[in-house]
């Protein structure tokens, strides 16, 4: 049996007029359907780069992605990515933001537009509907942000980076709200940060990348006491801080000046 | 509590109340400038301190603009003028933005006309004027094409450059939906240009008052223009002034409705 998403051999390079720059190489992973996977690495090391040609945003210069065995070429309806800000339009009210993906893809009825609704009530953006983002504060764009994305029921969510432009506060709060969102609805998640303790705290399994260029060094398994538990929760917990300081040397190990 | 609370009330009262006060005292400046400046006007007329045959007086433009308006002339040039104005500064807007549409939805065919456009917006769009004229006629379909003539070229290469100064992100949130090109225009681009289109209206009211000037001097059959020139002909700059007053009225009524819009438009951002 296949894993549900498949990375195999990706290798991709950046080109320029005047040099030809190595972003990703020979990176192979998979992930299991329901997984909360984390890319950690140093800024540089190709997170962006891998996440947009699993969205199919980029075409790797090598190696496929398959997604349920199917190879993914053109962009894909199972895929849901949220960007780093949260790129809300600023000209289009809450509602139509979080409608925005019906719309593009043609499947905006009834049905669909009150389940994207639903989702922003139970995220606890009732009552923003006809408010215009700049009325809102940054935690709560990110959520519609969040509900834009979820809003078309992709199978795996791709988050790059959604928390690092928040205060620490919104930051915590939002972790745990996303992950209880996403578990409820069994999503497949990937989550790249350069947070260590946000990975540890959120996800099923950490994937390390080194920069220069940009290679999948280790795999971690986050202990099954602590997957348990929501991100506030194991932020508390013992293993936590045991994992964090493991983590800590490794990505220290491999910083290239030392 | 109470106490502090209405201690703040008396001070944000107070604080309104001066806000109104340098408001009224601007208004009053304004006013006393405009009436200094037309009395100094009909009395230096008056007084022969400028020559009346060449600068006029209000008293005098009053009377012709009486005379002009009871005789229905005033109102068939200045509804001819205004026509071919609006109708120039639509026509300029419109197409400038629709070939700025083209040239992003093909990026090659920037590429390559983008020397012909610096040509053509450096060279002087009123010098075509005795062309168009030979080419559409000595009317109104003539002088409107100067209007948008003048403008068309300057808004196509700003609304260009706004389209593709649009941040890529939120063309990315819409590709991740796969969005096709028309969709990324239609919900992004266009959108996103907004402010730049109405800042080139603004520029662009100016721009076909200019172009609609030049061909009625040249055609010379009817309107502000045509007065003008018609004034200047016979030496009678009574009339001159008139028109000229009429244009500053009508451009900034232009001007006004424009911004308007803009507010109307601009406010979610
Ligand atoms: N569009 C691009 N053109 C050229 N080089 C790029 C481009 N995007 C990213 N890179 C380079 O590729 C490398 C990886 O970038 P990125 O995937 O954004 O890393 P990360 O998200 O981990 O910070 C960096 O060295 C970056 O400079
Ligand atoms: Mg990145």
């Amino acid at each position: 049996m296949m894993s549900f998403l498949v990375v195999h051999r990706v290798s991709h390079t950046y080109f320029t007029e005047k040099t030809a720059i190595p972003a990703l190489d020979n990176v192979s992973l998979s992930i299991e359907k329901g997984e909360f996977v984390s890319f950690l690495g140093p800024s540089g090391c190709g997170k962006t780069t891998l996440l947009s040609i699993i969205a199919s945003l980029l075409r790797p210069t090598e190696g496929t992605v398959t997604l349920e065995g199917e190879k993914i070429q053109s962009m894909h309806p199972s895929v849901g990515y949220m960007l780093q800000q949260d790129y809300l339009f600023p000209w289009k009210t809450i509602e139509e933001n979080i409608l925005l993906g019906l719309t593009i893809m043609g499947i905006d009825t009834q049905e669909t537009r009150q389940q994207a609704l639903e989702l922003l009530n139970r995220i606890g953006l009732k009552g923003t509907e006809q408010h215009y983002p700049n009325q809102l504060s940054g935690g709560m764009r990110q959520r519609a942000a969040l509900v834009r994305t979820m809003a078309t029921n992709p199978k795996i969510l791709l988050l790059d980076e959604p928390f690092s432009a928040l205060d620490y506060q919104t930051k915590l709060k939002l972790e745990e709200l996303v992950w209880q969102t996403l578990k409820d609805f069994g999503k497949t998640a990937l989550l790249v940060t350069h947070d260590i303790g946000e990975a540890i705290a959120m996800s099923d399994r950490i994937f390390l990348f080194s920069a220069k260029p940009g290679r999948l060094v280790r795999t971690f398994l986050v202990p099954s006491e602590l997957r348990q538990l929501s991100p506030f929760h194991a932020r508390q917990h013992p293993a936590f801080s045991d994992l964090f300081q493991f983590l800590w040397k490794e990505l220290d190990s491999l910083e290239p000046n030392q | 509590m109470n106490l502090i609370n209405n201690r703040l009330q008396a001070l944000h009262a107070q604080y309104v109340a001066s806000l109104r006060k340098e408001k009224r005292l601007v208004r009053s400046y304004q006013l006393l400038i405009c009436i200094a400046f037309f009395t100094l006007w009909e009395t230096a007329s008056r007084n022969q301190w400028i020559d009346p045959l060449l600068f006029s007086s209000p008293s005098a433009i009053a009377t012709l603009l009486v005379q002009k308006v009871k005789d229905g002339s005033l109102f068939l040039h200045t509804s001819v003028t205004l026509f071919e104005t609006v109708l120039g500064f639509l026509f300029g807007t419109l197409l400038g933005t629709c070939f700025a549409a083209l040239l992003w939805w093909f990026p090659r065919l920037s590429k390559i006309t983008d020397p012909y456009l610096v040509v053509l917006n450096a060279m002087p769009k009123v010098a075509l004027g005795p062309i168009l004229i030979v080419a559409l006629g000595p009317n109104f379909s003539s002088i409107i094409a100067m209007g948008t003539l003048i403008s068309v070229i300057i808004t196509t290469i700003v609304v260009y450059t706004s389209f593709r100064e649009v941040d890529p992100n939120y063309l990315k949130v819409l590709k991740t939906f796969g969005a096709n090109r028309w969709q990324c225009f239609k919900e992004a681009v266009l959108p996103a240009s907004f402010p730049t289109i109405i800042s080139t209206l603004k520029v662009n009211v100016g721009l076909s008052w200019v172009g609609v000037m030049v061909g009625e001097f040249l055609v010379s059959k009817q309107g502000l223009g045509y007065m003008i020139i018609y004034g200047f002909q016979v030496f009678h700059f009574t009339l001159v002034l008139l028109s000229l007053l009429i244009i500053a009225c009508l451009a900034t009524v232009m001007y006004q409705a424009v911004a308007w819009f803009e507010k109307k438009l601009m406010k979610n951002r």
